[in-house]
């Protein structure tokens, strides 16, 4: 597969910041990538600068095999789905659809019909002439996604397109924008600070923290077996085990993540003591201090509860432990 | 609750109880003095306009009649309003372009202190007279002016002659000339037109520049189908002001340019030294018509589309 989007040793430096520090990435034609990281961990810039907003400062950016390093953003294949949606408001939504095309001179009643059809596709037929302040949130952000879409890019990127919605809207847009993805094979690129919408949605997740990228992995890769520490903690909120304590367990001077979900109560195992419990739902959750460190345990419902302050015993399957490069990046 | 016992607490509670009377008492002042003063003196400008002047014994005469305005359309008369509208046109449309590039930069580029010397520079201007200003203009653009003097050291001096032989706008130098008035004009007015077009470009988020970018607009047409009508509310409130200002005033074309008159000068001749009142409230009116007229062609043109 030809990779959509390469990043080779690339920077941007914002004065003494480094939002982008030397990142090398391939992207894959048709896969739906997302990059997650906290805010200011570098994500969005580096979908900046796959759009051309921001230039690097080094290395290159290509996009289908051509440099677009210095390529204008007006010269480049792809399409951006804006964290605020960025439509136009002195245009109705067939206009703000039509935008490209009409930019690319394509005949009125061509490229509006070529807009009623972007919109069909995003359930949003009969709304062309209203304007963009008449309409809700999530009929906006669909707006948005059938103005880039009808432009027909070679990679479509979503800068957070999902974060200004309600829980309900938003689970309910993740579904129908994997299907959608699935439906037109165009290269999603997606950036977010919501470990679950990566995880659900992706095929594979770059995790960003303080511009470089920690691990390019699938998600299951990514939550089975994280690299480092950040990853452990920023995917599933792992524990991550100290040093002294793996070297006691298992013999090896590193550190590792341990699946809060994975762990049980047992006999016999790692002694520790219960400081809380905190019910979720559907599991109750416990954090328990082992020699000077807290391990979080998740619980089934209707699981027998020790009490605050009593004395318990930790085990899980070997494979439960997963170890970490010894570097904190 | 202490503060129930003071004054100011019991008169806070009581506007929070019937929040109608809070507004009432806020807008009585404004209304009555928009309604009365403002309106009314605008009505009884109106109703002046209706009236005649007896032309042997110079009385006015309060018979309701049309012919003061057939006044306004004898040549003499109707250049004045011609010379006017046209002036007014040409300094809001020059403004609107000098204006933009500025409100541009403040708007997009200016942080912390550059947007301080923008506000400064734009103000600045404004809180020194009127009349200073006007007259140090004149100096600039006289004979023995500055104007003159550079275009003399950097031997220039005959395209400034060959601008000043074209009739109309040219004439014995600029400070006599109607591009005299209008450089003046232009120069005092234009922080009328950059302060609401810079707030109107304040308004429209770099994102909805990018997206443009992004479905492959080049920059110039991202300033035509973009950023202009984006900024057209912020141009039309600008030329507001700089075409009702420029259409009323008598006293810049009184100190610098030509001895043909505008508007206002009419209007303070006819009722100062004329006498003419009923004559004067009809040249008033015109700017009113000019004005309403304009406006509705703008609202046609959708030019409040973006607010």
């Amino acid at each position: 597969m030809a990779s959509a989007v390469k990043f080779e040793a690339t920077s941007r430096f914002f004065g003494d910041t480094r939002a982008v520090d030397d990142v090398t990435l391939e992207i894959e034609e048709g896969e739906f990538f997302a990059m997650l990281g906290p805010s200011g961990s570098g994500k969005t810039t580096c979908l900046r600068l796959i759009a051309g907003f921001e230039r690097p400062s080094q290395g290159r950016v290509h996009i289908f095999g051509q440099d677009a390093t210095n390529t204008p953003p007006y010269r480049r294949p792809v399409n951006t789905v804006f964290q605020d949606y960025a439509l136009f408001p002195h245009l109705n939504v067939q206009d703000n659809v039509a935008y490209g095309l009409m930019i690319a001179r394509v005949p009125k009643a061509e490229r509006h019909r070529a807009a009623d059809e972007a919109l069909d596709l995003v359930a949003l037929s009969g709304f062309s002439k209203r304007k963009p302040s008449e309409l809700s949130g999530g009929q906006r952000q669909r707006v948005a996604l059938a103005r880039a879409l009808v432009n027909k890019p070679k990679v479509l990127l979503l800068d957070e397109p999902l974060g200004a919605l309600d829980l309900k809207l938003r689970e309910q847009m993740q579904g129908e924008l994997k299907s959608l993805q699935r439906q037109l094979g165009i290269t999603f690129v997606f950036v977010t600070h919501d470990q679950g919408e990566a995880l659900s949605m992706a095929d594979r997740v770059a995790v960003f923290n303080n511009g470089k990228v920690q691990q390019v992995d699938s998600p299951l890769v990514l939550y089975d077996s994280p690299k480092t520490p950040f990853v452990a903690d920023f995917v599933g909120s792992s524990n991550v085990l100290p040093v002294e304590m793996v070297q006691r367990l298992i013999g090896v001077a590193k550190l590792a993540s341990l699946r809060p979900e994975n762990i049980r109560l047992a006999e016999d195992g790692l002694v520790g003591t219960v400081e809380s419990q905190a019910f979720l739902g559907a599991a109750i959750r416990l954090e328990v201090a082992v020699d000077g460190a807290r391990i979080s345990v998740l619980l089934p419902k209707g699981a027998e509860l020790p009490n605050d302050g009593s004395e318990v015993h930790l085990a899980w399957d070997a494979d439960a432990l997963s170890l970490l490069e010894a570097t904190n990046g | 609750m202490a503060s129930t016992t003071t004054f100011g607490g019991r008169v806070s509670d009581a506007f929070w109880r019937k929040p109608r009377l809070l507004l009432a008492l806020l807008l009585v002042p404004p209304v009555l003095w928009l309604g009365i003063v403002y309106l009314g003196s605008l009505f009884a400008l109106l109703a002046q306009s209706f009236f005649s002047i007896d032309e042997f014994s110079g009385l006015i005469n309060y018979d309701f009649t049309l012919k003061t305005y057939g006044e306004l359309f004898r040549p003499s008369n109707f250049d004045i309003l011609i010379r006017t509208v046209a002036m007014a046109g040409a300094v809001t449309l020059a403004a609107a372009i000098v204006a933009f590039p500025i409100a541009y930069y403040a708007a997009r580029y200016a942080t912390g202190r550059w947007k301080v010397i923008f506000y400064l520079g734009v103000m600045l201007p404004l809180w020194s007279s009127y009349l200073v200003k006007v007259y140090s203009w004149k100096l600039i653009l006289a004979k023995e002016g500055i104007l003159n003097w550079l275009f003399e050291t950097l031997h220039l001096s005959w395209v400034l002659q060959a601008y000043l032989s074209v009739p109309g706008i040219g004439g014995y130098s600029l400070s006599v000339s109607w591009t005299g008035t209008f450089l003046v004009f232009l120069y005092v007015w234009l922080p009328f037109m950059i302060l609401p077009v810079q707030a109107a470009l304040e308004r429209v988020p770099s994102s909805m520049l990018e997206a443009s970018g992004d479905l492959g607009a080049q920059p110039g047409q991202t300033l035509r189908y973009v950023i202009l009508p984006l900024a057209l509310p912020g141009i039309i409130a600008g030329s507001i002001f700089t075409f009702s200002l420029t259409l009323g005033d008598y006293i810049i074309p009184q100190i610098v340019g030509t001895s043909a008159r505008m508007i206002g000068q009419a209007v303070y001749q006819f009722q100062g030294t004329a006498g003419n009142i009923p004559l004067a409230a009809a040249f008033a009116v015109v700017p009113i018509l000019v004005m309403g007229i304009y406006l509705t062609i703008a609202r046609r043109m959708g030019a409040f589309d973006a607010l």
